[in-house]
């Protein structure tokens, strides 16, 4: 069986949930995308790209230290965070961007939280010389300036949102509204396995170089698979990038999701640990909903975590038992994030900060011989402003 | 037959076309609602579409969204609406169609919210975010129950799209003015009436137009084409800029009454 359907569809999940002005364009879109997906010519320039400019392959690190520290199971990180831009998601634009180029679309529009996505948007625009519009809230513009003065550094025009909750879930709107508006010329460039059909889909196939890489270096360096693959999930994007291609094997999967101050307190964004089914940007997924079908505030220290929905596969995943969907709160990502920096040297994303959180509950629990393998999605410069204003406000508690 | 059968047979009898206004349910209460749905029907208004809020109306312009956070602050739900509905059914005789976002009726159970939106007196249903390939279920369970599921085409749509929702939309049909979310604009796009012509090659059904009309010049130049004309953010500003119910429903209802002797003028 090979998910999705041909409707977009991971069991009762995903599908295209659109108003009817861009249905054509999606159509096209889920056309275009079927003819190059096993086209030679654009497979082989994907790669050329992700080797030579985004710098694939990425490291399996043994993280040695952090293995010994915790005295459980071995823990390898994927250094998605040694890529070009700093995370994973210049994977997924640099290949939407070879289809936006042949699908001969002028201009590209995202929408970004953290803006690790909008930093690889405006960058793979930057060099392949097309007009790049991102949307961002208010509040991530507020969070992550460094990735703000990025993007426009590399000649993109940032579209702050102010409406709803000011985050990633209203930059998505917004984005989807200028491509209700200017869908003949502009291509939406999503950068999370979440929207319509053919999107999850789509930004699964261009991760999962995460996942295929995993496979050949565990194989090359431990003689098997890992036992564990743990990523966080907002969207998903580099959780399904890391899991796919272990879809058929033993190995389990782990997604952790942004616990924030505690699911019970309200303030998180764990749509699958703490949500519902419902339909949000598109697709049919587990949603943060209220009791009238509401889409509620989401909260997490990591921008990019902060979103009340999750990709339709995941919550087929989830569904079907074949990952397992954990949060971990602020504080324990923020405890994560330090231990990563003093006994690794490896200043992580506060998004990736939440698996590596988990992998520090999880080891100590395995055997030795186990292997864990955690994605590193992205390094965490960005972040810094955030954790020193974290560090300030736990302080005075902590004494 | 339903109300908007009976209302568009009604029309075409009389050679005339229909106006729908749309107003946001509960904004900025329910109370304002109930006044403004009696005081449009008494103005002449042949169909209103109530809007349900949503907080993520992705298809909508800067009015309409402001209308709708106006509505959920006073506490507007799905089944507030319906019991809204329920009310004021009694009292006019007017076609009510609920515009949703799939998301509030997919969370109240598509089965549940169709038999309850009958029997409180509902007769159609618009769901801008419910595309053709996930409509099927729905498609069905509104038939079932009696209630008309009224279908958009936008510009962008093929002819092959335009085919199956129009064999599938019920009551009428909407055709989207523009490509872009809801809002005024100062001019309309002049293909209009050559698409809505392509719509009526496939289906006898009433296609009326939408999204972007605001004033009785553009009232006036829709329905040469179609059967039809839809009318909702130039009256939401009315509502959001009256300065309370009184003064809302004064408001709205000249600049209503204004619009319907436009499309009343032969």
């Amino acid at each position: 069986m090979t998910l999705p359907d041909n409707k977009g569809h991971f069991g009762e999940f995903g599908g295209k949930f659109m108003p009817e002005t861009l249905m054509t364009a999606i159509e096209e879109l889920q056309k275009a995308y079927d003819k190059i997906k096993k086209d030679k010519t654009f497979l082989s320039e994907f790669d050329y790209y992700l080797k030579q400019y985004a710098g694939r392959p990425t490291p399996l690190y043994f993280a040695k230290r952090l293995t010994e520290k915790l005295g459980g199971a071995q823990i390898y990180l994927k250094r998605e965070d040694l890529l070009h831009t700093g995370a994973h998601k210049i994977n997924n634009t640099l290949g939407q961007i070879l289809l936006a180029k042949r699908m001969k679309k002028p201009r590209i529009i995202a929408e970004t939280g953290a803006g690790q996505h909008g930093v690889a948007t405006a960058t793979v625009c930057a060099m392949f010389g097309l007009e790049c519009v991102v949307y961002m809230g208010e509040e991530d513009v507020r969070r992550q300036s460094l990735n703000v003065f990025k993007m426009k550094l590399l000649g993109a025009k940032i579209c702050e949102v102010r409406s709803g909750t000011k985050t990633l879930k209203d930059a998505m709107n917004e984005a989807i509204r200028d491509w209700v508006t200017n869908v003949k010329n502009t291509y939406y460039l999503i950068g999370s396995a979440a929207g319509p059909h053919p999107y999850p889909m789509m930004v699964r196939d261009f991760q999962s170089v995460i996942g295929k890489e995993v496979k050949k270096q565990s194989l090359q360096e431990k003689g098997k698979l890992p036992d564990y693959l743990i990523a966080c999930v907002g969207g998903g994007s580099n959780a399904i990038g890391l899991f796919y291609p272990f879809y058929k094997t033993k190995t389990k999967f782990i997604g952790v999701e942004a616990g924030g101050e505690g699911l019970n307190s309200g303030k998180h964004a764990a749509s699958i640990c703490a949500g519902s089914v419902g339909i949000l940007h598109g697709s049919k997924s587990f949603i943060l909903q209220d009791k009238d079908g509401q889409i509620l505030p989401t909260h997490s220290i990591s921008a990019g975590l902060d979103y009340p929905g999750v990709g339709p596969e995941h919550s087929f995943y989830k569904d079907t038992r074949r990952a397992e969907y954990v949060s971990v709160t602020d504080q324990e990502a923020f405890d994560a994030f330090k231990l990563l920096c003093e006994i690794e040297g490896i200043i992580p994303a506060m998004e990736s900060s939440h698996a590596v959180a988990y992998a520090v509950k999880l080891a100590p629990k395995l055997k030795k011989k186990e292997v864990i393998v955690v994605n590193l999605s992205g390094r965490g410069d960005k972040d810094i402003g955030i954790v020193q204003d974290y560090m300030k406000m736990i302080t005075p508690i902590k004494k | 037959m339903g109300r908007i059968e009976d209302k568009f047979q009604n029309l075409k009898t009389n050679g005339r076309k229909a106006f729908i206004a749309y107003i946001m349910a509960g904004d900025p209460d329910f109370g304002t609602t109930e006044k403004l749905v009696l005081e449009l029907e008494k103005q002449g208004v042949d169909l209103i579409e109530l809007g349900v809020p949503f907080s993520d109306p992705l298809a909508d312009g800067p009015t309409i969204q402001a209308a709708g956070q106006r509505a959920l602050a006073s506490g507007t739900t799905l089944s507030g609406i319906l019991d809204l509905v329920y009310k004021v059914r009694n009292k006019v005789q007017i076609p009510i169609i609920l515009m949703s976002y799939f998301n509030p009726i997919y969370h109240y159970g598509v089965s549940d919210f169709l038999h309850d939106a009958k029997l409180k007196g509902v007769d159609g249903l618009i769901i801008p975010d419910l595309a053709l390939e996930e409509s099927k279920e729905t498609v069905d369970l509104a038939e079932k129950n009696g209630i008309d599921l009224i279908f958009l085409i936008a510009p962008t749509s093929s002819l092959e799209r335009i085919k199956k929702i129009s064999d599938i939309s019920s009551g009428f049909i909407y055709y989207v003015s523009l490509t872009g979310v809801t809002g005024v604009r100062e001019s309309l796009v002049k293909e209009v009436g050559q698409f809505v012509n392509k719509i009526k090659k496939f289906t006898k059904k009433p296609v009326c137009v939408g999204f972007g009309v605001s004033t009785k010049e553009q009232v006036k130049e829709l329905l040469k084409y179609s059967d039809g004309v839809i009318v909702g953010s130039a009256i939401v500003k009315k509502v959001e800029e009256g300065r309370d119910e009184k003064d809302i429903v004064k408001k709205t209802s000249e600049f209503v009454k204004a619009l319907v002797s436009s499309a009343r003028e032969k």
